[in-house]
């Protein structure tokens, strides 16, 4: 980058920091400090953790100039078919989890590989194949289930749902525990960085979504890469499939299908991904991620009301999408 | 004397950084061709845009007929009479001819569009253009030639009586070139006024009446085209004399061993059975008319087109099979046509162009990416090949098409290639990036590259090239070596005048 792109560059950042200081400055003012105690920091990042996982593999895919609509049904199969699988194994403590964790990311990556088949092989959008599967996974998770919610036999999986990372030391510092899950998102945020920014896969993946005649001109195997986004989309949704599994001690075929999948888009998009594809980041998305969760908890804590959250959180949205097209082409010029 | 049709007086637009025009005059006649030439950057396009109403001028004035006018859009210009043919069509590929020259200009019948009214408006326009083309196909299944002329046909449906024309013969063949010229003179005696930009030195003598230089966002020269030499315009355009047009072609050495060799290639409908062998230090151009086979022929040799049959030898071994991976790990190199389309990805940087086919020499522990290495392996290029940009982190979009098509090249030097196949290596690039791109050719021939060149330019084909292939039909017609080979020859071959 040259010297003047990147003072422009630091100058947005920090334009942006100042405004979010200064809005939650306002936010904890009005809700007399509450808001930035540090348990409430942690909540608002437990709350993220899955609709940020599930971004984290979509970004993929939307950079890519893809779209996976599947994620929600398939947080379902892998939450239900890793607690019958849980309750199948006659496994404890960490060989179980592990075990169960394999099993629903397998679940998951066949369901992401199965989601890229007619993608890659007859050029079909993705917006139909993986609307399909939707469909055929929540149907397959109902059925596995039998229609109710699976209960764990064991409570092995309780410190993954629900537990504290490194309690003792937090405790001993007077600072909030650190909920297991959210040590899983920042794994998995930190992993998709590095493989998206570093390695030649990521650049392909930015590559196609840029020009996928050029990609494919400059030899790289469009199929395979395409192929991958999928599978990794599909295995985040497992993550999350997993970790809902162990936070309610059940594998439920309505997990995962409500808000999940239109709320993890927003948050890529928020983020600065371009649905068009060639565009965005992992951190962009944690950031989009963060920004509607926090709104949430500043509006409960201000005690709005639950159906005007709604209303409030579509306008954020598009505020911030706008604001982005908006600085693209000031940039532009 | 008559009134003038459009002046521009005083024309200066700015960009953050650049001055892209500055006080900029300009008159159009009645009845008059007047070819705007000079450099990528020159500011030809951003004039253009702001005659068309895509963008405003920050100062300056517009008059047409003698009134000031005051563009704020498009549409403004459109209904002003101004016309513009983009070098990039602006049809919908999916919908018929007679539909793209009425869209967004449909005549009605009550709330419906009135079909057979649509159809002869594009009939009496096209009729009056003196041309027949299909009316009952989708666009997108006619010739490129064919598309212009809808195009054409398009502006004049809205009355335009200021056409502009930007590089319009840049995909044609020489008959379309010629049919466009027709138009071209019966537009002229209808009294219309035509700005007509063009990088081609040939076409300029033929066409136009008047030539107007711009150089650096300024007029450098403006005057009627019978005394204007075309030296006297090059050295306008560039501001420096240029060495002689072609450079050099060093013989390729008899004992020259055939690097590549093709089979018998045969991919329906196509290629009909092609057959050659490139030496090492060989320049071949693949010489015809648009459609005749050339552009399939280098894409099923670099891999990018399955044939049917036939095969592939590189350095005497036969490609593994037929996928660009293959040609690539040959030493393949494939220099596409269309930069923006397929040889970039116009959101990412130079370097992260310039290292795509190879990335794999830039990754450490089989994982990561050394970006330190790439800039290095970018900045080498950057001097090696004299690419005009600020830094190896400039997005490939912002820059300039010669710079842009230096920057394909870099991406195939920087590996093992030893087979160069261009394929319109210098199309709507200026002068200057053109010499430079001839002499990297020449370069690679002369360290050893076996070279096959497609282009449609005439001159360039026959400048640049030890030998020249003819193909029509999808077979090659004849063969040329550089003595042999003149334009009257080649186009006789190229149209069937002659086997």
């Amino acid at each position: 980058m040259n010297q003047p792109d990147r003072r422009r560059e630091w100058l947005r950042i920090a334009g942006a920091a100042a405004v979010v200081i200064v809005l939650i400055a306002l936010v904890d003012a009005a809700t007399h400090g509450s808001f930035l105690q540090p348990s409430n920091i942690v909540r608002v990042l437990r709350q993220i953790t899955y609709n940020c996982v599930l971004g984290v593999g979509q970004t993929f895919v939307i950079i890519t100039g893809g779209i996976d609509l599947s994620v929600g049904s398939l947080v379902a199969l892998t939450g239900v078919v890793a607690a019958l699988f849980a309750n199948a194994l006659h496994l404890g403590g960490f060989p179980l989890i592990a075990a169960t964790l394999v099993v629903a990311v397998a679940v998951g990556a066949l369901a992401g590989w199965i989601n890229a088949l007619p993608v890659v092989k007859l050029n079909l959008p993705p917006f139909i194949t993986t609307l399909a599967m939707l469909e055929m996974a929540l149907g397959a998770s109902f059925i596995l289930a039998h229609g109710r919610p699976v209960a764990l036999r064991t409570t092995d999986f309780q410190n993954t749902g629900i537990g504290s990372f490194l309690g003792g030391v937090t405790r001993a510092l007077h600072l909030p525990s650190i909920p297991v899950p959210v040590i899983w998102m920042v794994v998995v945020i930190v992993a998709a960085s590095v493989l998206l920014t570093r390695t030649r896969f990521g650049r392909y993946v930015f590559a196609i979504g840029g020009n996928e005649e050029a990609a494919r001109l400059a030899g790289i195997n469009v199929g395979r890469v395409k192929t991958l986004v999928y599978v990794i989309s599909g295995a985040c949704a497992a993550i999350v499939g997993f970790l809902y599994m162990a936070l309610f001690s059940s594998g439920s075929p309505q997990t995962g299908t409500g808000d999940e999948l239109l709320e993890s888009i927003a948050a890529v998009v928020v983020g600065g991904t371009s649905l068009t594809g060639g565009r965005g980041s992992i951190v962009g998305t944690f950031f989009g991620a963060l920004l509607i969760g926090v709104l949430y908890n500043a509006m409960n804590l201000l005690n709005v009301d639950s159906y005007l959250q709604k209303v409030l959180l579509g306008a954020v949205i598009l505020l911030a999408v706008v604001l982005d097209e908006l600085r693209k082409r000031y940039l532009a010029r | 004397m008559t009134a003038p049709l459009l002046q521009m007086r005083g024309i200066g637009k700015s960009f953050p950084g650049v001055r892209a025009l500055s006080d900029v005059s300009l008159e159009l006649f009645p009845g008059e061709v007047l070819v705007l030439v000079g450099e990528n950057g020159a500011g030809k396009s951003t004039l253009m845009k702001i005659l068309a109403g895509a963008i405003p001028a920050d100062q300056g004035e517009i008059s047409i007929d003698g009134t000031p006018v005051h563009f704020h859009s498009p549409q403004d210009a459109q209904r002003r009479g101004v016309g513009m043919i983009y070098q990039e069509f602006t049809l919908v590929p999916q919908l018929f001819a007679p539909a793209n020259i009425a869209l967004g200009a449909e005549p009605a019948a009550g709330p419906f569009i009135d079909a057979a009214a649509v159809r002869e408006r594009a009939k009496r326009t096209l009729d009056e253009l003196g041309v027949d083309i299909p009316l009952d196909v989708p666009v997108a299944q006619l010739s490129v030639g064919q598309q212009q002329l809808v195009e054409i046909a398009k502006v004049l449906a809205r009355n335009a009586r200021i056409i502009v024309m930007d590089e319009p013969t840049a995909a044609l063949s020489e008959r379309e070139i010629e049919r466009l010229f027709t138009i071209i003179g019966r537009l002229r005696s209808s009294g219309a006024g035509i700005i007509y930009i063009s990088h081609r030195m040939e076409e300029l003598s033929r066409i136009a009446d008047r030539i107007m230089v711009l150089r650096d966002g300024r007029v450098v020269e403006a005057r009627a085209a019978a005394d204007f030499s075309s030296d006297e315009i090059v050295r306008a355009m560039v501001g420096r004399r240029l060495e002689a047009h072609f450079p050099e072609l060093p013989p390729v050495p008899r004992d020259a061993k055939l690097r590549l060799e093709v089979h018998d290639l045969v991919r329906a409908p196509a290629i009909n059975g092609v057959s050659f062998g490139v030496h090492a230090g060989e320049i071949v151009a693949l010489a015809g008319l648009v459609g005749a086979g050339r552009t399939e022929i280098v894409r099923a040799v670099a891999g990018a087109d399955r044939p049917e049959r036939g095969d592939v030898r590189v350095d005497g071994r036969a490609l593994r099979s037929a996928s660009i991976g293959a040609a690539i790990a040959a030493g393949v190199a494939f220099i596409t046509e269309d930069r923006k389309a397929q040889g970039l990805v116009l959101g990412m940087s130079v370097r992260e162009n310039v290292t795509l086919a190879h990335l794999g020499d830039f990754v450490d522990r089989d994982l990561l990416i050394d970006v330190a290495r790439e800039r290095s392996a970018t900045t080498r290029m950057i001097d090696e090949l004299h690419i005009r940009t600020p830094s190896t982190e400039q997005l490939a979009r912002n820059l300039s098409g010669g710079t842009q098509q230096k920057v394909v090249l870099a991406k195939w030097l920087l590996g093992q290639a030893g087979v160069f196949l261009f394929d319109e290596p210098t199309r709507g690039i200026d002068v200057g990036a053109k010499a430079e791109i001839y002499k990297i050719m020449v370069e690679l021939a002369a360290r050893g590259g076996a070279i096959v060149m497609v282009s449609s330019d005439l001159p360039e084909a026959l400048g640049m090239a030890h030998r020249v292939l003819v193909v029509r039909g999808g077979r090659i017609a004849a063969e040329f070596s550089r003595a042999e080979a003149t334009p009257d020859r080649v186009i006789a071959v190229a149209t069937g005048a002659a086997a």
